[in-house]
């Protein structure tokens, strides 16, 4: 098979990341490791919602899960043998939870990047789609699901660290990780990564399970009436999603040093939807793309001008939905092929008939 | 355990129930018969509770305790106009996409976020209550402050007039025939798009008005509204799409299941706990405590 203009667009695009250490500064370069990381969690998204039609608002729970799986590690890492990290000293705890017990182990940790937001999207996705929760209810109940996590670790201080996160960490696998050698190499493994995930997603939607995920999203009554059980795709794609928020959020914590609950909270994971939605939800690229120009903006903005960020975020959102809901990708594809046709105006209440005893409920 | 704490409790989470149920009664209109996902909905709260600051700090000085009753329609009506001016300009444009409102009302409510936070500052503006709502109210060993007492017949006082609205008067006809066929009601003259306009702005006012009862019960601070949005939605939900006094009996459960938790455990892990039990009941009731009637095989 012959690749296309836009694979070999990206695969340019990925060979000159490649080479920024050499002509990027110190900073520059920590902020686009920072942002590539995160970007790997805007790939699921695009899976989850622009490919399956699922919009979740509890990404970070997956992100946090991974950062914290992570983080745990580091911590213990950084501890001194035989003592308690230092948040559980001020917090009276004298015994190492049960949980953070096997934390101690690298490779458990690394399994538990892949395993704990993996295992928990799968639980959260077979909950919803085994009762066939759809649309704004999955994107609420993964929002409170999201906030019940957050809130769970801000109050357990001496078990999370609560709102100052776990933080202050040294070396990982033996390595330190202070110093400009260890930032280039860091960048490296983000952009691994990111390229991992970009071609093993597109592969993986190319083959017939990425045809039924787009069948579900479009129509899924339809689907599930041609032998298909929808249920288990979207689980299947919830998971995948999750397992990138997760990997995303252990490289973003290796990047950043910390994680905290602040980190992953509502307006992360609704911003994290937002930037895909500005790339193009249905395209990976634009997907990963959107994010990555977004936060490098937001970076810029929010530092000449604190105030304005908010409100420059704000109106961008507005003005996504309103001017262009498939996004730059959206924009670009269409220019390239002829446009299809309108659909038919769509009348919210015929289409999705809703309270018919508003008098009888009341 | 004993009798006194648990009433107290109850009492308490009777009064948060009220908010909550203020905040999600507009919810449940434009949720319901628009399937609009109004994120921005919390700051209508904050807003009626900065105005209810304002019409103190105004009125105040000339009215005495009276400013309380200029507070009630200047929140109502200000947030009323706020929902008119949201509707009109962001909303009309998104009807049939609720995904998508979901995240326009979300930059709504960041850039009003922000406004407020440079209006008033990031902490919170407190606001006095009228001296005759300082008192409290014994019944054996549980004392009701007066100021909670207020907010629950204020509650139900809104409760009341919704009700007659929507059963008795003109607009609830026209409401409710908008919401069991929309062309229909257009095609024997009513203005559906005045009428979408009208029931969105009532929500936000209702809001507004609850925005109120908070300010007598803690400072106003820019991220309340954020603080009650999930818990309104969460409402909107359990009671049922829709409906209003499915949405009416949520908001007391939770308020109830809130406080005793918090009773029992920290008010933190409360929070974390009321919300793992909302996922588990939807497990159980998927369309709410009083599902609507639907032979529709998809809902949005």
């Amino acid at each position: 098979m012959r690749p296309s203009t836009s694979t070999i667009a990206v695969i340019a695009v990925l060979i000159a990341l490649a080479f920024a250490p050499l002509y990027l500064g110190a900073y520059p370069l920590t902020l686009l490791g920072r942002v590539l990381a995160l970007s790997i969690a805007s790939i699921g998204v695009s899976v989850v919602w622009g490919r399956t039609g699922i919009l979740s608002l509890g990404q970070g729970l997956f992100f946090g899960l991974g950062g914290y799986a992570l983080a745990m590690h580091l911590k213990l890492v950084a501890t001194p043998k035989g003592e308690l990290p230092d948040f559980m000293l001020y917090n009276g705890v004298e015994k190492l939870p049960w949980f953070w017990a096997p934390f101690a182990s690298a490779p458990f940790a690394l399994a538990m990047v892949l395993i704990l937001p993996a295992a928990a999207a799968g639980l959260v996705a077979w909950l919803m789609f085994r009762r066939r929760i759809t649309g704004v209810y999955v994107s609420i109940i993964t929002q409170a699901l999201l906030l019940a996590f957050v809130t769970w670790l801000n109050g357990s201080q001496g078990l999370t660290s609560g709102t100052n996160g776990i933080t202050d960490y040294q070396t990982f696998l033996g390595v330190g990780l202070r110093g400009p050698d260890v930032a280039h190499g860091l960048y490296w493994v983000t952009l691994l990564f990111v390229a991992l995930a970009l071609g093993g997603t597109a592969a993986l939607l190319r083959t017939p399970f990425g045809a039924i995920l787009t069948a579900i999203r479009d129509n899924e009554n339809r689907t599930r009436f041609l032998g298909f059980n929808p249920a288990a795709f979207k689980i299947a794609a919830f998971m995948l999603g999750g397992l990138l928020a997760g990997v995303s959020g252990a490289l973003y914590t290796l990047h950043l040093g910390t994680i905290s609950p602040a980190m992953i909270g509502t307006a992360f994971s609704i911003e994290l939807v937002v930037w895909v939605a500005l790339g193009g939800r249905a395209s990976l690229i634009g997907a990963a793309a959107g994010l990555v120009l977004g936060q490098l903006a937001k970076d810029r903005i929010s530092s000449a001008a604190p105030d304005a960020w908010l409100y420059v975020m704000g109106a961008l959102f507005v003005l996504v939905v309103l001017v262009m809901p498939q996004g730059v990708a959206g924009l670009i594809q269409n220019r390239r092929r002829p446009p299809a046709p309108m659909p038919a105006p769509q009348n919210p209440v015929a289409q999705n008939p809703v309270t018919r005893e508003v008098s009888d409920a009341v | 355990m004993d009798f006194t704490f648990i009433s107290g409790q109850l009492f308490t989470g009777l009064s948060v129930a009220s908010i909550l149920l203020l905040a999600a009664l507009g919810l449940a209109l434009s949720f319901g018969l628009m399937r609009v996902i109004n994120m921005a909905h919390g700051e209508f709260l904050m807003v009626g509770g900065y105005l209810t600051y304002l019409a103190a700090q105004w009125a105040g000085p000339t009215l005495g305790d009276a400013w309380l009753w200029v507070a009630f329609p200047l929140a109502f009506l200000g947030a009323g106009l706020l929902g008119a001016v949201m509707e009109f300009a962001v909303i009309r444009r998104l009807y049939g996409r609720p995904l998508d409102t979901l995240l326009a009302t979300f930059g709504i409510s960041l850039i009003l976020q922000q406004a407020a936070r440079q209006l008033f500052g990031s902490t919170g503006v407190p606001v006095t209550a009228p001296a005759w709502l300082g008192g409290a109210l014994t019944l054996g060993d549980v004392t009701l402050p007066f100021v909670r007492l207020f907010v629950i017949a204020l509650a139900l006082i809104v409760l009341a007039g919704m009700w007659w609205l929507l059963n008795r008067s003109p607009f609830g006809m026209h409401v409710r025939a908008v919401n069991q066929n929309r062309e229909m009601a257009a095609a024997l003259g009513v203005n559906t798009r005045s009428l979408d306009m009208l029931v969105f702005s009532l929500g936000a006012g209702i809001a507004g008005v609850a925005g109120v009862g908070l300010a007598l019960i803690a400072p106003v601070n820019p991220t309340v509204g954020a603080a009650y949005i999930v818990n309104a939605f969460l409402v909107v939900v359990v009671g049922g799409v829709g409906s209003v006094l499915g949405a009416a009996v949520a908001a007391v459960l939770l308020g109830f299941v809130t406080a005793l938790a918090e009773g029992f455990t920290s008010s933190s892990l409360a929070q974390a706990i009321l919300l793992v039990l909302v996922v588990a009941f939807l497990q159980w009731k998927p369309r709410g405590l009083i599902p609507t009637k639907s032979r529709a095989l998809e809902e949005a």
